[in-house]
């Protein structure tokens, strides 16, 4: 046995370190080469005027008068409107009180993104959470100031109507699908003209009708808030939509499983929470995910009938000659918002998928 | 179209309602309420619009104010409800709010058909033509063949279409959309001229990069007088309004502003001693308290100080008073005599 050893050849250049993996990803064919020039060059182009926009000339806490000599964003009109685009008509004093809700509600979530918590003091906080938002929100018990709901707006609404909205459709939409499936004749008819009459109509005609046509069918005196019409607009539209989602899942499930548990002598209630549903639902997680993000973005629609939410604080800043023209700056931080928050429900939902190996 | 369609059905619904919606006594359920409900825009600069701590403000809000002064001796008794063009009927209809000071064009199908009263008029506004300073025009009936840049769709161009008709001028319409595309169409040049409401155009040119290179010319081609609405049938509640407008509007006439009206309550001239209800008698008549008059000029102001407060020369819109100037110089503001 020899007991020399060869000296190391280091391996060619073109194979390792980075070099070697450019070679290997972005200049493996003449089409990716091309494609790879193609970016670059695009990226060279948009990148720096770009950054230089967004950052580099851009204004942070200016006022509106040396945004418009500025050559980049003006980041002023966020800086300066932030505490009504975000709050809306809240009593500006009394501003502190959405803000904790909201981070009672974050916190709650965030909690709630660990399956091995999921046990009953869960539900409990969730109730405690909500009643303490409830009260943060409201006001008038503890000494705060009462602070009527048509004060609402800004980000508050739009997480009240989109959280409440998909909490409340989530359940009647199931309770529609098995309705759906039901051989009752009355349900499944019930059930089968309110999900295709809902279907047929956009949220916009929904929410149009809650707004403008309901309130004359009224009693003299009685209005109701408009809050919470939007609201029940949105919940009914949106459980005709889960409903179909989850139905899609309930004929996933083989009939087998049906008989099986009829053989053990479970009854319907038993067999439908037992067996059915824990799979059914299991199933249609990512189409619920995306019925409940674009729920959630639907919310901005409330605008046309005058609430407050977000996209409607940010229009009314804008509106104002102060302000006036920049709304690509306005917009873009509206973005960020809104994508952060579909972002994490899509995330979570993956997340969720992946845990129960789906 | 969808809108259109609302509407019809909103005037049938209104029609069905009918006679059932007018109350009998909306002050005395304003004053059981405790505040008065106002109907807003909440997007029009100088008009109704919130600033940043939402705090509201405009001439039609400060119309409002001036109804609560006159009701409650508080400007502060009030709720504002932001409204869509579409809802703002409906809204008043349903009796979710009292009166409605959204700058409302006073049209007779309003008044009439959708059961409406419209009071004193609290704006005069109209058509209007905004052009850049260097092409040296002075009058709209110079604008022959130039391109006018105009919303589509609107009785706005409309309007322009049969102006330049009826003084056989030729016109280019370059139509756009969106309003924010077509003001950065008319200042980068795509068109000699810019057509929409006044006080509209003021807004514009405010944000334009260099405000003073154009001027809105003094032609008004249509008549848009925007008024405050309260339900059909409650004349009482109607005549508080009309006079809280008319309050604004007479105290100016008579020299009151915010600032003087407690000197002026020395005042010997009889005029104004039953204006500021230092000798009773107007309250009275109109079933409010004796010092309305006196409550609004000190909390709102009168139509003078509101309008330079929101549209005048010292805001971004630096509105001309124009037709909203007292009728002793020239415009057409003009109160009955408080007696």
């Amino acid at each position: 046995m020899k007991e020399t050893t060869m000296d190391d050849i280091a391996p060619p250049l073109t194979r390792v370190g980075i070099i070697g993996w450019i070679r290997m990803n972005l200049f493996n064919g003449v089409f990716n080469s091309l494609l790879t020039i193609v970016i670059v060059l695009f990226l060279w182009y948009v990148g720096p005027p770009l950054i230089r926009w967004l950052f580099v000339n851009s204004l942070w806490g200016s006022t509106s008068v040396a945004c418009r000599n500025a050559a980049g964003a003006c980041w002023s009109v966020i800086s300066a409107n932030y505490r009504f685009i975000l709050f809306g008509f809240y009593p500006y004093d009394l501003q502190w009180r959405p803000s904790t809700a909201m981070l009672v509600l974050v916190c709650l979530l965030l909690i709630s993104r660990n399956r091995r918590l999921w046990k009953k003091w869960l539900l409990y906080a969730w109730g405690a959470g909500l009643c303490c938002m409830a009260v943060l929100m409201q006001g008038g018990v503890l000494g705060l100031t009462p602070v009527e709901s048509t004060q609402w707006g800004g980000l508050p609404l739009t997480l009240l109507l989109a959280i409440f909205g998909l909490a409340a459709a989530y359940p009647l939409g199931v309770l529609l699908a098995l309705g759906r499936r039901s051989k009752m004749p009355a349900i499944k008819i019930l059930s089968i003209v309110y999900i295709e009459l809902i279907r047929g109509i956009p949220l916009i005609s929904m929410l149009f009708m809650s707004a403008i046509i309901f309130p004359l069918f009224l009693p003299e005196g009685v209005t109701i808030n408009k809050i919470l019409r939007a609201q029940v607009a949105i919940i009914m539209f949106t459980a005709a939509y889960i409903a179909e989602v989850v139905r899609g899942g309930l004929q996933a499930i083989p009939k087998g499983q049906y008989e099986a548990a009829e053989t053990l002598g479970l009854n319907y209630v038993q067999t439908m929470r037992l067996i059915v549903l824990p799979q059914a639902l299991k199933i249609v997680i990512p189409p619920s995910v995306s019925i409940l993000i674009s729920a959630f973005k639907d919310t901005s629609l409330v605008v046309i009938i005058g609430l407050y939410d977000i996209l409607k604080t940010t229009q009314s800043v804008l509106a104002n000659p102060e302000w006036m023209g920049f709304s690509s700056e306005a917009f873009i931080f509206l973005a960020c918002i809104y994508f952060v928050c579909c972002y994490t429900m899509s995330n979570y939902s993956r997340r969720l998928e992946r845990e129960l190996g789906v | 179209m969808r809108s259109r369609r609302l509407w019809v059905w909103m005037s049938v619904a209104v029609i069905l309602l009918g006679a059932g919606v007018a109350t009998a006594g909306t002050l005395s359920d304003v004053r059981a309420k405790g505040f008065v409900q106002v109907g807003v825009n909440g997007q029009l600069a100088g008009f109704g619009i919130p600033d940043e701590k939402g705090e509201w403000k405009g001439l039609d809000v400060d119309t409002g104010r001036a109804i609560a002064a006159a009701v409650f001796g508080d400007a502060k008794k009030i709720k504002f409800v932001p409204l869509t063009a579409v809802q703002r009927f409906t809204a008043l209809q349903s009796g979710e709010i009292d009166v409605l000071c959204r700058n409302a064009t006073w049209t007779l199908s309003r008044d009439t058909a959708l059961g409406l009263s419209f009071v004193q008029v609290n704006y005069y506004d109209g058509q209007g033509f905004m052009v850049p300073k260097k092409l040296n025009i002075k009058s709209a009936k110079q604008l022959d063949g130039a391109t006018v840049c105009v919303l589509p769709g609107t009785t706005t161009e409309q309007n322009v279409a049969d102006y330049f008709r009826t003084h056989n001028m030729k016109m280019k319409p370059v139509v756009i959309e969106n309003n924010t595309e077509l003001n950065k169409a008319f200042f980068s040049g795509r068109c000699d001229c810019l057509t929409s409401d006044a006080s509209q155009l003021a807004g514009a040119r405010s944000v334009a990069p260099n405000p003073q290179d154009y001027i809105i010319l003094p032609e008004i081609i249509s008549k848009e007088p925007l008024a405050p609405a309260v339900r059909h049938g409650d004349d009482q509640w109607k005549d508080i309004v009309n006079f809280s407008v008319l309050a604004m509007i007479e105290a100016e006439e008579l020299g009151i502003t915010s600032k003087n009206v407690d000197e002026m309550l020395k005042s010997t001239n009889p005029s104004v001693q039953r204006f500021l209800g230092v000798v009773p008698g107007n309250g009275k008549d109109l079933g409010v308290d004796e010092k309305f008059a006196y409550n609004i000029v000190k909390q709102v102001g009168n139509y003078g100080e509101v309008f330079e407060r929101n549209v005048g020369a010292k805001t971004p819109l630096a509105l001309e008073r124009g037709l909203n100037a007292l009728w002793t110089h020239g415009g057409l503001m003009y109160a009955p005599p408080f007696k």
